[in-house]
C-alpha cells in the first residue's frame, strides 16, 4: 500500500524531501534559544554586563527570525508536496479507473469510487503533510532537546529518561486501548447515519403507516448506544492531558529540588536550572505530538488502503498481442457460451448460448427480469469477457480485437444510460467527435430526436443537466440513440432503449433503422413485444438460457412463453382497436 | 420540486451577528442540560489554571529565596525549600486532578449535549411536513446529521474548555505579570498586539484561498460524481481521454487552490511561535536590563518568573487563534442543526379520531377497547357537546379541489370525484400531469388551497393526520424497505402483528413462496433498502405490508412499473388479491392492469379531461385510446 502511494509522489519528491529539512532547521533554531537564555542570565544578569545581554538578546532575535523563516518555508513546501500528492492521487486513480472493464467498475460501485477520490484523498492529504511537518519535528525536538539537556546536566537531565517512561508508557496504554474502541464506535456510528438516511428517503412510507414514534424510539435507543460507547473511549482519551501535566509538574518539583542543591554547590547555574525548565516543555510536548501523529496515521490508513486499491485494480480485459484493427462485418457468433459475473463461481448468468447472426440482421431478444438478456449482449463489445465457449464478431474472436475498434463499431445504446451536463451537440459528438453538423442532424432524424430539438429554444445548443434531468425519459432515450448512431456503427444494440418512447415514434426508429442503415446488425432488447415482433428473428431468454430463437410467427405458434407475453400485451389494445 | 444543489452546501459563511447568537444558543442550549457539571468544569478549570499560575510564580521564590540567598553558604539549609516544594507539589496534584476531572466530565457533556442534539433533530425531523423532504436535497439533509455534528463534536469537547481555560490563563497570567512588572507587561501586551496584527493578516488570505479551495473541491466533487456514475457510457463510447483531458484541468486548478490555501494555514503557526519567540527575547533583553539595574526591586527569580509567564501568554493566545477557524465553522454548523430544529413543524387541528368499533346487529356504534376489526370515526361535535360515532367506509369525495405546491402555481384545477366504498379509480396521465399530486392530498401530505375532500362524509382537514393515515394503505413505486428482518419489514404495518398474521400477509401478496426461498427465510436480514432483493420481491413485501395493515382505502402509486411484465402479473395478482373489497386509487403506467376499474380519471395538465370505464373511454377514441394504443407517449 505504502509503495503503491509513495509511487504517486512523483515531481514532488523535491518538495517533500526539502520540507523536513526546512522543519529540522526551525527546530535547531528553537532548540538554542533556552541555551542563549542561560547564558544571558548567567553571564549577563548575574554578572551585571549589560553589553553581554543585549548581544546575546540580538543573536536570539536573529535566531528567532530564522526560526520564522525555515517555519514559513517549510509550510510552504509541505502544502506544495501534501497538495500536489493529492492531486497525482485523484489522477491516479482517475486514470486507473477509465481503464476498468466494467466488472471492475462493478467491484467497486460507483458511490464507493467518488468517497474513495473525494473523502479518502483529503483524508490522506492530511496525513501526508502532517508526516511532512510533525513527524520530524517531534523526534527531532525530543533528541536536540535530550541533547541540550544532557550537555547542561547529566544527572539533572536523566529525570528526563524517567518522565519519558512514565508519560510514553501511559500514551501507548492510551492509544492502543482507544483505537479498536473508536473503529467500533465508528461503525455504530456509520450505521445510526445509515438509518437516517433510510428514514428520509422512506418518509413518506414513514408517514403513511404513522411510525414516527417507532421510527423514533428505534433511533433513540441506536443513539444511546453510540454515546455510551463514544463515552467508553473517551474515558480513556482524556488521561492524556492530565497525565502529561502530572509528568511536567514532577519534573518541575524534582527539577526545583535537585537543581537548587547544585546550584548552591556550584554545580550548576540559575540560567542552566531555568532553560532546564524549558526543555522538559519541550520534551514533553514532542512526546504527545508523536502519540497524536500516531492516532491520525492509524486513522487515515483505511483510506490510504481504500486508494491504493483503486490504483492496484488490474483491468481484467486487456487487449491480446497484435490485436486486430480491422472488423470485416457486423456477424455475430455465440459459441457455446456460458457466462458469471464471478469468475471463480459456477453460478452461470448464461448457459451454453449458441446462436449465429448474419451481419444486417435484425434480432428482437426477449425475457423476464433476471433472464441476463443485457449480459448476453454486453458479450458482444466484450465489456465483460465469457467464462466459457466465445463470442465472434465477424468471423473472429472478440478477445483478438483492439478493445477500442471492437468498441467503436459495436455501438451499444445501455439500459441505464446517462446524458452529461453539456450542450445537447456536445453530448451527441461522444459518438464522433469530428461529426459535421448536419451529420448530427442526420442521426437525430433517424432517432425521431430532430422534431423535439427543433422545439427547443436553444435547438441543438440546448444545454443538458446532470444526468439529463431537463429532458422527459422518452427524449432522453432518442438522444441515447443518436449518439449511438453516430459513430457509424457495424453493430447497434440497444438495451431497452425505446421503453420511455411511445409505439408510434419506436416504429418509426425502427422504420428508420431499416431504411437507413441496412447492413448494420442490429439488436434490439425491448419489453414490448411490438418493439421486436418484426425483426428478423427473435430471441427467446428465461433464465440464462435460450428457450426459442425464430421469427414472430415461429414463435407464437411453438413457444409458450412468447406465446404468454404477447397475449397479456396485446389482448386488450387488438379488442379495442 | 426537488432543488438539487450540487458540490458545497450553500450558506457556509455567516454573518457576524448570527455567529454570535449561534454561541449563545449552544451554550444555554448546553447549559439547560448539565447546568451543574458546566458549573464544575468552570471552577475546576479555575483551579487547574491557578495551580499553574501559582507554579510559574513559585519560580521567582524558588531562586530569590530559596537559591541566591544560600549561594557559597557553608550550611545550606535546605528544609524551609522542602516545605515549601511540599506545598506546590499538594498544589500540583490538586491542578492534575482537577485537569482530569474537568476533562472527564466534559466527556459526558459533550456526547451527551450530541446525543441530545441528534435525538431532537430526528424527533423533530420526523414531524417535518413531506414538503420539507421535497424541496431539501436528501444529501443536504444528512451533512446535518453528519459533517455539521461532527464539528460540533469538535468545539464542544475541545474548543469551548479551551476557550475557558484560554480566557482564565489570559486573566491570570497578565494580573500575575501586572504585579511583578509593570513596564515588562506594557512590552509583552504591545508584542502581542502585533502577533495578532500579523495573524489577522495572513488569516485573511487563508480564509479567501479556503473559500476558492472548497468550490474547487465542489467542482472537482461534482464531475466526479456525474463521470463515475456515466462510467460505462464512458467505456462505451471509447470516450476515456477526453474523460481524463478534461478532469486533469479541474483536478490542476483545485491543486493551485489548495496549495494556496494549505500554504497560509501553514504559514499561521510558524508566524506566531516565532513572533512569540520574539517577544520572549525582548522581554529577556529589557528584564534583564531592569534586574541588572535593580529598578523597582526587580530581581532575577522575577525575571524568570515573568519570562515563564511570557511564555504562558502568548500560549492561549496563539490557541485561540488557531481555533478561531473551527469554532466559526462549528458555529455556521449550528446554525444548521438548529435550523433544522427550528423547522415548522406539520401542524394537525384534526379531532376526528379512528377507534375499534363493535357495530350491533341494528347498527349502533360502540367504541371497543381492543382491536376488532371493524372501525369508526368517533366525531365530537362542540357546538352543541355531542358525539357521534360513523362506521369507515372508505367513501371518498374530491368537491372542486385546487392544489398548487405553492399558493402561485396552481397544479391541480376544479378537481371532482367520488369514489364509493369498494370502488377501483385509476388515474392516468403523462408525467407531470398531476396523479401523484392527488393521492399525495388524501392523506394530507399537502393540503390544498381551495375546494374541499369528504372521507366517509367528514371534511379530511377535521380528522386527526395520524389516524386519517392509518386508514390508507399506500404501496409506492419506491418500495423502501428498512434495514431489519423481512418479517420486520411486513410488521411495519401493523407492529405488534403475530408470525401468523405476518405470514397471512405474505401469502395474499404472493411473497410467501420466495420468502420461503430466501437463506434464513423470514427472518432474512435486509439491508440497504433491501438491495439484497429484485424489484419484484421488494415490491411483493411492499404489498403484504400494505396488507397486513389492513386499511379500508388503498393507494397504489405506479405499484408495478418498474416490473417486467412476466414478473408483474405474479405481483398483480397480489395486488388483485389485496385490492378487493377496499377502495383503491391506483395509477399505473402500464394501462393493461387498470382496465378493469371502476372510474378512469385522464388527467392532463392538473385537469380531468376525460372520465369513464375502460371501454366508454376506448370507444370515445379520445386521449385515453390514444394512450392505451400507445399512440402517445406517457412519461
Amino acid at each position: 500500500m505504502l509503495k503503491t502511494l509513495a509511487s504517486q509522489i512523483k515531481e514532488f519528491k523535491k518538495v517533500s524531501l526539502v520540507t523536513p529539512v526546512f522543519v529540522i532547521l526551525e527546530v535547531v533554531m528553537d532548540i538554542c534559544i533556552p541555551l542563549m537564555m542561560a547564558s544571558i542570565i548567567d553571564d549577563g544578569v548575574s554578572k551585571n554586563n549589560i553589553r553581554h545581554v543585549v548581544i546575546t538578546g540580538l543573536i536570539m532575535i536573529a535566531l528567532a527570525l530564522f526560526s520564522l523563516l525555515f517555519g514559513v518555508l517549510a509550510g510552504k513546501t509541505a502544502a506544495r508536496a501534501s497538495s500536489g500528492f493529492a492531486r497525482n492521487l485523484r489522477m491516479a486513480m482517475y486514470k486507473n479507473i477509465q481503464d476498468f472493464s466494467f466488472s471492475n467498475i462493478d467491484k467497486f460501485s460507483t458511490a464507493g469510487l467518488v468517497t474513495r477520490m473525494t473523502t479518502d484523498v483529503t483524508n490522506v492529504q492530511n496525513a501526508y503533510q502532517m508526516i511532512l511537518r510533525l513527524c520530524f519535528r517531534a523526534p527531532f525536538m525530543l533528541i536536540f532537546a535530550m541533547i541540550m539537556a544532557f550537555s547542561i546536566n547529566a544527572r539533572l537531565s536523566t529525570i528526563f529518561l524517567g518522565a519519558i517512561v512514565v508519560l510514553g508508557s501511559v500514551l501507548v496504554y492510551v492509544v492502543s486501548h482507544t483505537f479498536p474502541l473508536f473503529n467500533q464506535v465508528f461503525k455504530k456510528y456509520d450505521a445510526l447515519n445509515a438509518s437516517v438516511q433510510e428514514n428520509i428517503n422512506a418518509i413518506r412510507v414513514v408517514k403513511a403507516y404513522v411510525r414516527e414514534d417507532h421510527e423514533i424510539s428505534k433511533f433513540q435507543k441506536a443513539s444511546f448506544n453510540v454515546y455510551a460507547m463514544f463515552i467508553d473511549a473517551e474515558k480513556i482519551l482524556v488521561l492524556n492531558m492530565p497525565v502529561m501535566q502530572f509528568v511536567v509538574y514532577a519534573c518541575i518539583i524534582l527539577l526545583s529540588w535537585l537543581g537548587a542543591q547544585m546550584i548552591v554547590v556550584g554545580n550548576l547555574t540559575t540560567g542552566e536550572l531555568m532553560s532546564l525548565f524549558s526543555y522538559v516543555m519541550n520534551i514533553l510536548m514532542s512526546l504527545m505530538m508523536i502519540s497524536m501523529v500516531f492516532v491520525m496515521l492509524t486513522l487515515s490508513k483505511a483510506s490510504a488502503d481504500r486508494i491504493a486499491e483503486v490504483i492496484n485494480e488490474k483491468s481484467d480485459l486487456n487487449n491480446g498481442e497484435n490485436p486486430v484493427h480491422d472488423i470485416t462485418d457486423g456477424s455475430v457468433d455465440f459459441n457455446h457460451v456460458s457466462f458469471s459475473y464471478k469468475k471463480e463461481s459456477d453460478n452461470y448468468v448464461l448457459r451454453d448460448i449458441d446462436c449465429h447472426i448474419k451481419s444486417g440482421e435484425t434480432i428482437g431478444i426477449i425475457g423476464g427480469t433476471g433472464s441476463a438478456k443485457s449480459t448476453l449482449v454486453s458479450l458482444i463489445p466484450r465489456l465483460y469477457d465469457v467464462s466459457k465457449g466465445s463470442v465472434f464478431v465477424g468471423n473472429r474472436d472478440v478477445r483478438e480485437y483492439d478493445i477500442e475498434t471492437l468498441r467503436n463499431n459495436v455501438a451499444m445504446v445501455l439500459q441505464k444510460n446517462v446524458l452529461f451536463s453539456g450542450t445537447i451537440k456536445e453530448n451527441l459528438r461522444w459518438g464522433d467527435i469530428d461529426a459535421s453538423d448536419e451529420e448530427i442532424e442526420r442521426v437525430c432524424r433517424l432517432a425521431q430526436a430532430d422534431e423535439f430539438i427543433r422545439k427547443f429554444p436553444d435547438k441543438y445548443d440546448t444545454y443538458i443537466e446532470q444526468g439529463g434531468s431537463n429532458v422527459s425519459g422518452g427524449q432522453k432515450q432518442r438522444l441515447c440513440i443518436a449518439r449511438a448512431l453516430l459513430k457509424k456503427p457495424k453493430i447497434l444494440i440497444l438495451d431497452d432503449s425505446t421503453s420511455a418512447v411511445d409505439t408510434r415514434t419506436d416504429s418509426l426508429i425502427r422504420k428508420a433503422f431499416r431504411e437507413e442503415i441496412p447492413d448494420t446488425t442490429k439488436f434490439i432488447i425491448a419489453q414490448r413485444i411490438s418493439s421486436v415482433q418484426d425483426a428478423d428473428r427473435i430471441l427467446v431468454l428465461d433464465e440464462g438460457a435460450v428457450v426459442d430463437f425464430g421469427t414472430h410467427d415461429q414463435l407464437l405458434t411453438r413457444c409458450d412463453i412468447y406465446r404468454d407475453v404477447y397475449e397479456s400485451q396485446m389482448k386488450g389494445a387488438e379488442k379495442n382497436a | 420540486m426537488h432543488n438539487h444543489k450540487k458540490g458545497m452546501p450553500a450558506g457556509r459563511q455567516m454573518p457576524k451577528g448570527q455567529t454570535k447568537q449561534m454561541l449563545k444558543r449552544l451554550l444555554a442550549y448546553i447549559l439547560k442540560r448539565y447546568k451543574i457539571p458546566c458549573i464544575f468544569v468552570v471552577v475546576l478549570i479555575l483551579i487547574s489554571s491557578a495551580a499553574n499560575i501559582a507554579g510559574t510564580m513559585f519560580m521567582k521564590n524558588l531562586i530569590d529565596d530559596y537559591i541566591l540567598p544560600f549561594i557559597n553558604c557553608e550550611n545550606p539549609d535546605f528544609s524551609p525549600l522542602f516545605k515549601a516544594l511540599c506545598i506546590m507539589g499538594s498544589a500540583y496534584l490538586v491542578g492534575v486532578i482537577s485537569t482530569w476531572s474537568y476533562n472527564r466530565i466534559m466527556v459526558n457533556v459533550t456526547q451527551g449535549t450530541l446525543r441530545d442534539l441528534r435525538n431532537d433533530m430526528f424527533e423533530h425531523m420526523e414531524t417535518l411536513p413531506i414538503k420539507y423532504f421535497d424541496t431539501h436535497a436528501h444529501g443536504d439533509i444528512m451533512s446535518i446529521y453528519t459533517n455539521d455534528t461532527d464539528t460540533l463534536r469538535q468545539m464542544i469537547s475541545q474548543s469551548i474548555p479551551q476557550l475557558i481555560s484560554s480566557v482564565i490563563m489570559i486573566v491570570g497570567v497578565l494580573g500575575s505579570m501586572i504585579v511583578l512588572n509593570i513596564p515588562l507587561t506594557i512590552l509583552t501586551l504591545v508584542m502581542v498586539a502585533i502577533m495578532l496584527r500579523v495573524v489577522k493578516t495572513v488569516a485573511s488570505k487563508s480564509g479567501k484561498y479556503f473559500m476558492k479551495q472548497q468550490k474547487d473541491i465542489g467542482k472537482v466533487n461534482g464531475y466526479i460524481e456525474e463521470m463515475m456514475e456515466g462510467q460505462k457510457v464512458v467505456k462505451v463510447f471509447c470516450h476515456e481521454e477526453e474523460s481524463i483531458r478534461e478532469f486533469e484541468k479541474i483536478n490542476d486548478e483545485l491543486f493551485d487552490s489548495a496549495d494556496n490555501a494549505n500554504r497560509y494555514a501553514n504559514i499561521l503557526m510558524p508566524v506566531m511561535v516565532n513572533i512569540g519567540n520574539i517577544s520572549y527575547v525582548v522581554t529577556a533583553i529589557f528584564g534583564s536590563i531592569l534586574a541588572i539595574g535593580g529598578f523597582g526591586g526587580f530581581t532575577l527569580g522575577g525575571l524568570a518568573s515573568f519570562l515563564q509567564f511570557n511564555r504562558s501568554f502568548n500560549q492561549p493566545i496563539s490557541q485561540i487563534s488557531q481555533q478561531l477557524n473551527s469554532i466559526i465553522m462549528a458555529l455556521a454548523g449550528a446554525a444548521r442543526v438548529f435550523g433544522l430544529i427550528d423547522e415548522k413543524p406539520e401542524t394537525d387541528d384534526g379531532y376526528v379520531e379512528l377507534i375499534n368499533a363493535e357495530i350491533d346487529s341494528e347498527g349502533h356504534i360502540r367504541e371497543a377497547a381492543q382491536r376488532t376489526g371493524q372501525w369508526a370515526w368517533k366525531h365530537y361535535h362542540k357546538s352543541d357537546d355531542t358525539t357521534t360515532y360513523k362506521k369507515l367506509e372508505g367513501d371518498v369525495v374530491l368537491d372542486h379541489v385546487d392544489f398548487g405546491y405553492s399558493d402561485d402555481k396552481i397544479v391541480l384545477h376544479d378537481i371532482e370525484l367520488y369514489a364509493k366504498p369498494g370502488e377501483k379509480i385509476a388515474f392516468v396521465g403523462a408525467t407531470g400531469a398531476g396523479k401523484t399530486t392527488i393521492t399525495n392530498l388524501l392523506n394530507r401530505f399537502y393540503d390544498i388551497q381551495d375546494g374541499k375532500i369528504r372521507y366517509d362524509g367528514i371534511n379530511i382537514n377535521k380528522i386527526k393526520k395520524a389516524d386519517l393515515r392509518r386508514s390508507l394503505g399506500i404501496v409506492l413505486q419506491d418500495t423502501h424497505l428498512f434495514t431489519g428482518t423481512v418479517a420486520d419489514n411486513i410488521r411495519y404495518g401493523k407492529l405488534d402483528a403475530t408470525d401468523e398474521e405476518v405470514i397471512a400477509a405474505a401469502k395474499l401478496a404472493n411473497a410467501h413462496y420466495f420468502i420461503e426461498h430466501l437463506p434464513n427465510g423470514y427472518d432474512t436480514v435486509l439491508t440497504g433498502d433491501g438491495t439484497n432483493l429484485s424489484q419484484g420481491q421488494r415490491q411483493l413485501l411492499a404489498i403484504a405490508r400494505a396488507a397486513i395493515a389492513d386499511p379500508p382505502v388503498l393507494i397504489l402509486d405506479e405499484a408495478t412499473s418498474s416490473i417486467d411484465t412476466r414478473t408483474e402479473k405474479i405481483v398483480q395478482d397480489g395486488m388483485d388479491k389485496l385490492m378487493s373489497g377496499r377502495t383503491v386509487f391506483v395509477i399505473a403506467h402500464r394501462l393493461s392492469t387498470i382496465k378493469n376499474s371502476n372510474v378512469i380519471m385522464v388527467l392532463d395538465h392538473g385537469r380531468i379531461i376525460e372520465r369513464g370505464s375502460h371501454d366508454s373511454l376506448m370507444s370515445q377514441k379520445g386521449i385515453y385510446y390514444q394512450l392505451y394504443t400507445g399512440l402517445l407517449e406517457q412519461s
